[in-house]
């Protein structure tokens, strides 16, 4: 059977987290409901394997890695990678990956079709999926560098960052998978992030809305405080609005300057945040449980702004806490009152 | 307001013209130099149900319901953390104080009696309440048994054939102190469930707070509406007889009028019919105040047709142009089934099964919250009101008074006297003997209570405490530290104030200042209602009213409660809007949020 390399994310195959990684996965999820997903295809794991089975890698790696405890990450990760850089994508997987990227460039019927290209790598247990995260993500990739830009994210797993992080939580490096996301670049003229639950109070009748111009990296980075509202879960209203103070925005070039005329006045429109949060919901009704998004709006040729999503994880934060009962679940009903009448516990202090 | 306080009682200036209006009440009702300790307790303003102030023998109707309330809390039920609510008549007005229990100890043992007292009741809840009806009836049938007919100058041959033994004059003294003591009893009743139905809905509340801390309270409100309960009946008689007007063809007959409405109507066969629904009506469920009946001043709808005529009218205005006059009850309950289970969906399991109870007995307890007042309010104290007119009658047939109203300026135990006065006169066959004394000194009563209730009662006394945790004085009156906080700056001039979201819905319309049920008429359709409070029996602005704001009040005073079973939105507990506020404002309410922003201010008009 011939090892498959890519695979599109409105594939149904692709909802395998377990070869296409836990991003690829939620995107293909997303689009199997309808939801709208930039077009893209996923680079699965089985590619990423075949180039560190390109002869004498893995022997390079583990003998580095074996020197143990107290080596200069920086150093060990400098020599893997130096090694890495070197070593050819198997041209094999080059050219499914070219292939996969023509068609994506036909289907979107774009000749000058630009990516994204976002790590898809698997976390064994939650509590890693923050370091996953942080793996590279090149934006506005050309079609001459994408094979590059895939080589990049796959020697990403060695970097300083990346063997510091897998030593502490005695992971083994070389067991990580990294499967890859090649999407269509959005140049977004907002973007942000929707928990369906208010991270702050853990109340999951609240779904909280973080935005800023231009692309979401702002959002995520910090390098901004974004505009913030809260929105009722259960009649879908808005009950919270605080602008944030934009003064930087992340265009497909970069970093940019944001004029001061658009500091203050909100990025979203009430309705674009209405419509986000009725997603939000319906996403989390279909998982089960809050759920964790990334969403941009893109303005279209006819001047509308549709909204896409770019990624849907369950949320972790609260997800892992053990909420305790109101009342003792062993006592009876008039003993509930009394603790009604007695305690006053503020809003969420019990949560924990 | 110095010093982040209130006044205290003994520092209030009288105004001129009321020097001396201590007198007219009980010693123990007043603020004096012997309790002056007790001053530095917070005192607000009982406007709720004393909206207009409060009269010597009506100061009875005080005593009834704060002995009940203090009893069933303190001594009966030991609810833990809160004894009664201490009260003290100011300058005509009521103030009240809760007193708190904080000592955790004490309320540690006090949690075990309320468990063992308060669970028997939410146990056996539903054959309790069935026993409690036959006994206000019961009571209410004895209280009609009490008469005062004027005294003969010879009793009728019965008192001898008979061997009675007993004079008339004898009747009307125990009459009078059964007229009392069942006014007391009926009180003792009303707050035999009240607060347990508040302590089941406190649960639910409490539950929601804890799962969804951002959670509106209305919304935890609204998971209780569109509850059956005897409470709206009266306003389902007004819409029938008003269906049926239509029906009939005699819908243009009817007017506020009563007499002319009545008199036209029975020139014709359909308007006989009709008469005889409205007649068949009447009887209970006009016997219904405008207001809950704690003053006298109050007309029951029997007693002035004109007031559910007006609502009648209201209605066949409503249904000739087309629109659907039901209390939404079916929108409300299938609205309130899916907020249920919204949340609910959002539970975990166990905690689903938690929600579940504590929605089933919240559901259970809120009717009575409600339904009471038909029985104790209504019922009990229009007959209590009839007899005192009748009382009033007597002492001017029996030559003691000079009007009918005189006895009211009279204080419960001044009415003892002077019946003791007028029957022992009787009796033993000379001129009753403090007549002119207490000719004089009504006059002089009448002057002071003109002045008193002519000024707005100031809206509260005393030191604020740091925080206002009584949970049932937040649910029921709105009083929250932040209210208590609000009061202390009324002075800064603001064009908008902000309350209680009673019941959402965000309108914005002109303002009609209403002070009293007689007022009522003047409001137009779509104006927003600024009143001290609205009794849930101010039916005609609930369907005339484009939105409800009120002085006191909160989340679960009946203002609100009816607001939301009736769709209106409305802004409880503001402290001051009818202070603030003018007829003829433009304002902008939200129900949610409790604000309320005038947007364009009324002329001044020249004279003022």
């Amino acid at each position: 059977m011939n090892t498959v390399y890519t695979c599109a994310l409105h594939d149904q195959r692709c909802r395998n987290s377990g070869e296409f990684g836990g991003k690829a996965a939620g995107l293909a999820t997303l689009e199997s409901l309808g939801l709208p997903v930039p077009a893209g295809f996923a680079v699965s794991g089985a590619a990423y394997r075949a180039f560190l089975d390109t002869p004498g890698l893995r022997d390079t790696v583990e003998r580095v890695l074996d020197c143990g405890p107290g080596t200069d990450f920086r150093d060990a990760a400098g020599r893997i990678q130096e090694v890495l850089a070197t070593t050819p994508v198997p041209a094999e997987a080059a050219r499914a990956i070219t292939r996969a990227y023509e068609q994506l460039r036909e289907q979107i019927r774009d000749p000058d079709l630009a990516v994204a290209v976002r790590s898809s790598a698997t976390a064994e247990d939650a509590t890693a999926a923050s370091f996953a995260g942080g793996f590279e993500t090149a934006l506005g990739v050309a079609a001459d560098e994408l094979v590059d830009r895939v080589h990049h994210c796959w020697s990403s797993v060695f970097s300083p960052a990346a063997l510091a992080y897998a030593h502490a939580n005695r992971l083994d490096p070389s067991t990580i998978e990294m499967p890859v996301v090649v999407q269509r670049s959005v140049p977004a003229r907002a973007a942000g992030v929707m928990f369906t639950l208010n991270p702050t109070t853990g109340d999951r009748s609240r779904i909280l809305i973080e935005a800023n111009w231009g692309l979401g990296l702002t959002v995520v980075g910090g390098e901004v405080t974004p505009d913030r509202w809260v929105v009722d879960k259960v009649d879908e209203s808005i009950t919270e609005f605080t602008p944030g103070d934009k003064r930087l925005e992340h265009r497909t070039g970069g970093l940019t300057e944001v004029a001061s005329s658009r500091w203050h006045p909100p990025c979203l429109t009430d309705d674009q945040v209405v419509e986000l949060a009725h997603l939000g919901r319906v996403l989390e009704r279909h998982h089960g449980a809050p759920q964790d998004i990334e969403f941009a709006l893109e303005p279209d040729a006819r001047g509308h702004e549709p909204l896409v999503l770019l990624q849907c994880r369950p949320e972790t934060v609260w997800a892992h806490r053990r909420r305790q009962l109101r009342f003792d679940p062993h006592g009876d009903t008039t003993s509930w009152i009394t603790s009604a009448i007695v305690d006053e516990p503020p809003a969420g202090q019990r949560i924990a | 307001m110095t010093n982040g306080r209130f006044p205290f009682f003994h520092e209030a200036e009288t105004p001129p013209g009321a020097e001396g209006w201590e007198r007219m009440f009980p010693y123990y009702l007043v603020p004096a130099a012997e309790t002056r300790q007790h001053e530095n307790d917070l005192w607000f303003a009982e406007t709720m149900h004393w909206s207009r102030g409060c009269f010597p023998l009506g100061s009875v109707m005080a005593e009834a319901a704060y002995l009940a309330a203090g009893q069933n809390s303190t001594r009966i039920f030991a609810v833990p953390t809160a004894l009664g609510l201490d009260f003290r008549i100011h300058q005509g007005y009521v103030y009240i104080s809760p007193i708190a229990v904080t000592d955790p100890e004490e309320i540690k043992t006090r949690t075990e009696y309320f468990n063992h007292r308060a669970g028997y009741y939410f146990e056996n809840w539903d054959e309790l309440y069935d026993r409690w009806k036959h006994k206000v009836q019961r009571l209410i049938d004895d209280m009609r048994t009490v008469s005062f007919e004027q005294l003969p100058s010879l009793e009728a041959p019965e008192i001898v054939t008979e061997g009675r033994g007993r004079s008339s004059g004898f009747e009307v003294l125990e009459g009078y102190r059964r007229l009392i003591d069942n006014l007391m009893l009926a009180w003792q009743y009303h707050f035999e469930f009240l607060n347990l139905g508040y302590a089941g809905y406190l649960a639910l509340f409490q539950f929601c707070r804890e799962a969804f801390p951002e959670i509106a309270e209305q919304t935890v409100a609204r998971m209780v509406a569109g509850i059956d309960s005897l409470a709206f009946r009266p306003d389902a008689e007004l819409r029938k007889l008003a269906q049926l007007a239509c029906d009939l063809g005699v819908a243009d007959v009817i007017g506020s009028d009563a007499e002319r409405t009545f008199e036209e109507l029975s020139r014709s066969a359909s308007g006989r019919r009709w008469c005889d629904a409205y007649d068949e009506a009447k009887d209970p469920w006009f016997h219904y105040f405008a207001e809950y009946g704690l003053s006298h001043e109050q007309d029951t709808w029997i007693a002035n047709p004109a007031l559910p005529l007006t609502g009648i009218v209201n209605y066949i205005n409503r249904l000739q142009s087309g629109e659907e006059i039901e209390r939404p009850v079916a929108r409300l309950r299938e609205e309130r089934d899916a907020l249920i289970a919204d949340y609910r969906s959002l539970l975990t399991n166990a905690e689903a099964e938690q929600f579940d109870q504590v929605i089933g007995l919240a559901q259970r307890v809120f009717p009575y919250i409600e339904e009471h007042n038909i029985y104790i309010e209504h019922w009990v104290h229009s007959v209590f009101w009839e007899k005192a007119r009748e009382l009033g009658d007597f002492l001017v047939a029996m030559g003691f008074t000079h009007t009918r109203d005189d006895v009211f300026y009279l204080n419960r135990f001044e009415v003892e006297q002077v019946l003791n006065d007028v029957v022992q006169s009787w009796a033993i066959g000379v001129p009753a003997r403090g007549r002119e004394r207490w000719a004089t000194e009504i006059r002089e009563r009448r002057e002071m209570l003109t002045v008193l209730h002519g000024t707005p009662p100031q809206p509260a006394f005393g030191n604020p405490p740091e925080d206002i945790t009584d949970p049932f004085a937040v649910m029921l009156y709105g009083v929250t530290t932040s209210q208590v906080n609000a009061w202390l700056g009324v002075h800064e001039d603001t064009d908008a104030l902000s309350g209680i979201g009673g019941s959402p819905g965000i309108v914005e319309g002109t303002v009609r200042l209403i002070a009293s049920e007689k007022e009522l008429q003047d409001l137009r359709p779509g104006e927003i209602l600024v009143c001290p409070i609205t009794a849930p029996s101010w039916v005609q602005a609930f369907s005339t009213a484009g939105g409800i704001v009120t002085d006191m009040g909160g989340m679960m005073s009946h203002a609100a409660i009816v607001c939301r079973e009736y769709g209106v939105p409305a802004v409880v507990g503001t402290g001051f809007g009818t202070q603030q506020l003018r007829t003829g404002d433009r304002v902008r309410m939200d129900g949610a949020t409790g604000k309320v922003v005038i947007v364009h201010a009324a002329e001044l008009e020249a004279a003022s």
